[in-house]
């Protein structure tokens, strides 16, 4: 297969290849890394205006990863992600309400207030969660593709047919997790690709600082014997491309890989971020390598999109994220009583999930939340 | 023998207290009934695996999953390797997936290296994606002190977990519950954490045949009495039963309680007992700062403030590193003198 080393730009004069997919699937690809951007311009806007509180990490700059490799797999294959996860969830396809709503802390979200920012899920749509604990989604990830092949294998008596994307970055690389979630998936066989989004800097820390043989990633799998690709993850078509060969791969040999998804994060590594540790002119170098104006200038070149269409994507888009802001605005703050709900699933016994000691009155000894004088609060 | 016989949950029939099946008398190991529980489950629900180190091609590192290799094959029983962190996240994630993971730590102090996973996700997980994804998941292993294992690998692990809401903390004490309770840990929907003991898993007793689950958060009494109430769980119920033995001698009457579960507890049941005597005594193997001890006699002094005669009286380990020596072990865990001494006092006959 033929793996990008390089950024990719236009050979000869000739424009860009495009794959051989319907025009409104390459539109769609442009209109998501649109609604991602758009998205965390006014995630940026809403976090200094208070609406969305704790950490908040933007994607601004890494679109064509997300959206290349959301792309690439079948709706039925997991996706795990760490904390840097609303465009990993705007490409798999959770609306703009679910995510923003979320992120306000409303009863809209996606997880109804009680996730926030890092920890976006989506069931429907097979997104197994933005995990805050760097390195910590990738054993997990390993263990979605367990699952995934033990229900094909074992239980259906079938063979494998899912692949599942763990997507951690360049600083999770360090964590011991992560070698054990190589570990397993090699030894295991298991379908899993750990996609390293790769944007040079784990938090503040350059790479080389933190990182050893940071030139090439791909060596950090090549102990545990995973297939390997480095990606230029500027240019969505060839995260597009370079992934669904790769995802057809281990979807066929029931193996896993690493991908070195080099990349750049535009803003800083969260909201509080000056960004001391780097110069703005490194930062316009990369900028002017943006993944967005790359797509559009191919699908320009082949007639899919026009000036004019473009526009209309991008007002569609920020029509998009203002209603989901509206909506977040006017989403209702979760019931007190939403606080003792998703403890437990299964309230067996008297003692567990909602249920508390009969003799008490529905209090317990902690913490518990009881109607009084018909207000609602904590004892 | 359990005081909470009428309650709701035991009228759902998938329930029984194993003395109600009636039957021969079959006396077999803490860890065969362990390993009943697993297979019967096994058979049952094709979901259900097994995975940790040396659980299959060595038979278990104590023989708790022996033969289980040869009856369901390598797919369902894994060895996997020294990595706890990874497996236990590996195992989360296929719980996420819908199966029905047993993980093994083949102690529970090896389980340290795995708190992120076993503590940031497994109970987190329904909490944090708003009720989407739940993680049925049973982590197992021994817990405690086993015999002269010294300090690193004689955690009792629940003075710690016990903290963390979303988990179910299951700690039985003899060959029926194990049995009973680990049935219903595999069938449970959230994450259970079942402590074994190490020092336990010879021990024999009367398990029935047939089949059988204890609910959760139901008490068992195992001793009538009327001076003092004994609470414990694991493997210091059986001391609090010698030591009931001994004190019956010097005119002590204790009702010894065992709780099964610490998460959930079965506060009812020990309510009603220390109202009837009382005086309690709580006995707990984990060291006393922030213990589930230490909570249980809190909920006492709440729920039973006017009936009591005396404080909560608690044993523990003593407050230090596990020792080495069989003789520094044996006094710092939670003995029966220890125990006897904290009845006579809570009674006034010290």
């Amino acid at each position: 297969m033929s793996i990008s080393q390089t950024p990719t730009p236009v050979v000869n004069g000739q424009p860009r290849k495009l794959p051989s997919l319907p025009a409104p699937t390459l539109v769609k690809w442009l209109r998501d890394m649109h609604l991602i951007r758009e998205f965390e311009v006014r995630c940026m806007q809403s976090y200094q205006e208070k609406k969305i509180g704790g950490f908040c990490h933007v994607y601004i700059g890494q679109e064509a990863v997300a959206v290349g490799c959301v792309a690439a797999m079948k709706h039925e294959d997991p996706i795990v992600t760490a904390y840097r996860d609303h465009g990993h969830a705007l490409a798999r396809g959770m609306t703009s309400r679910a995510c923003m709503a979320e992120m306000y802390g409303k009863v809209g979200g996606c997880a109804k207030g009680k996730g926030g920012s890092m920890h976006m899920f989506d069931r429907p749509n097979n997104l197994y969660g933005g995990h805050g604990i760097v390195g910590a989604q990738t054993p997990l990830g390993a263990g979605l593709a367990f699952g995934t092949k033990y229900e094909d294998e074992v239980v259906n008596g079938g063979k494998n047919r899912r692949v599942t994307l763990a997507f951690l970055g360049d600083g999770a690389v360090n964590q011991g997790a992560f070698y054990e979630a190589m570990n397993l998936a090699g030894l295991f066989d298991l379908p899993v690709i750990f996609i390293v989004e790769n944007n040079g800097y784990s938090m503040g820390t350059a790479i080389h600082r933190g990182t050893t043989m940071s030139h090439d990633l791909c060596i950090k799998g090549r102990a545990h014997g995973l297939k390997e690709a480095t990606i230029d993850g500027m240019d969505v078509l060839a995260v597009y491309q370079d992934m669904h060969a790769l995802a057809e791969w281990c979807r066929e040999n029931s193996r896993p890989a690493i991908v070195d998804m080099k990349c750049y994060r535009y803003k800083g590594h969260s909201m509080s971020d000056p960004r001391k540790y780097r110069t703005r002119e490194e930062e316009e170098r990369h900028e002017s390598n943006d993944p967005i104006g790359k797509y559009e200038r191919a699908l320009l070149d082949h007639g899919v999109v026009t000036d004019e269409s473009i526009k209309e994507i991008m007002k569609a888009c920020r029509e998009e994220v203002r209603d989901a802001i509206q909506f977040s605005n006017e989403s209702p703050e979760p019931p007190m009583s939403d606080l003792y709900t998703d403890v437990f699933v299964e309230p067996w016994g008297r003692f567990t999930g909602s249920s508390q000691p009969e003799f008490t009155g529905g209090a317990s000894n902690v913490c518990t939340f009881r109607a009084t004088d018909g207000k609602e609060g904590l004892v | 023998m359990s005081a909470t016989m009428s309650s709701p949950v035991m009228s759902n029939p998938i329930f029984r207290e194993p003395e109600t099946l009636g039957g021969a008398v079959r006396e077999i190991e803490f860890r065969d009934a362990i390993r009943e529980a697993m297979s019967e489950e096994m058979r049952r629900d094709k979901r259900v695996f097994l995975l940790g180190e040396e659980v299959a091609q060595y038979d278990g590192a104590y023989k708790v999953s022996k033969g289980m290799l040869a009856e369901f094959g390598e797919r369902r029983i894994i060895d996997t390797p020294i990595s706890e962190s990874g497996f236990a996240g590996m195992a989360i994630g296929a719980a996420m997936m819908g199966l029905r993971p047993i993980c093994e730590f083949m102690s529970w102090s090896f389980s340290l290296v795995a708190a992120d996973p076993i503590l940031n996700n497994a109970p987190k997980m329904l909490y944090m994606s708003g009720g989407q994804w739940g993680c049925p998941i049973v982590f197992r292993g021994n817990d405690g002190a086993g015999g002269q294992l010294g300090s690193t690998h004689s955690w009792c692990v629940e003075g710690l977990f016990s903290n963390v809401p979303g988990v179910k903390i299951v700690i039985p004490s003899c060959p029926a519950d194990a049995k009973g309770l680990m049935k219903t840990a595999i069938r449970d929907d959230d994450p259970v954490f079942f402590l074994e003991s190490e020092r336990m898993l010879g021990n024999k007793g009367h398990v029935p045949e047939g089949e059988y689950l204890i609910p959760f958060g139901h008490a068992a009494v195992r001793r009538k009495g009327t001076d003092c109430t004994l609470c414990s769980w694991g493997r210091p119920v059986n001391f609090c039963l010698e030591a009931a033995e001994i004190l019956a001698k010097e005119g002590i009457s204790c009702e010894v309680i065992d709780l099964r579960t610490i998460r959930p507890l079965d506060l009812p049941t020990v309510v009603a007992s220390v109202r009837k005597t009382n005086c309690a005594v709580v006995v707990d193997q984990s060291w006393s700062f922030s213990s589930p001890g230490g909570e249980l006699a809190a909920l006492i002094h709440k729920h039973c403030f006017d009936d009591l005669d005396n404080f909560v009286h608690r044993v523990h380990s003593d407050d230090v590193p596990t020792p080495y020596s069989s003789k520094l072990e044996q006094e710092y865990l939670p003995n029966v003198r220890k125990i006897c001494e904290a009845v006579r006092a809570a009674t006034y006959r010290a």
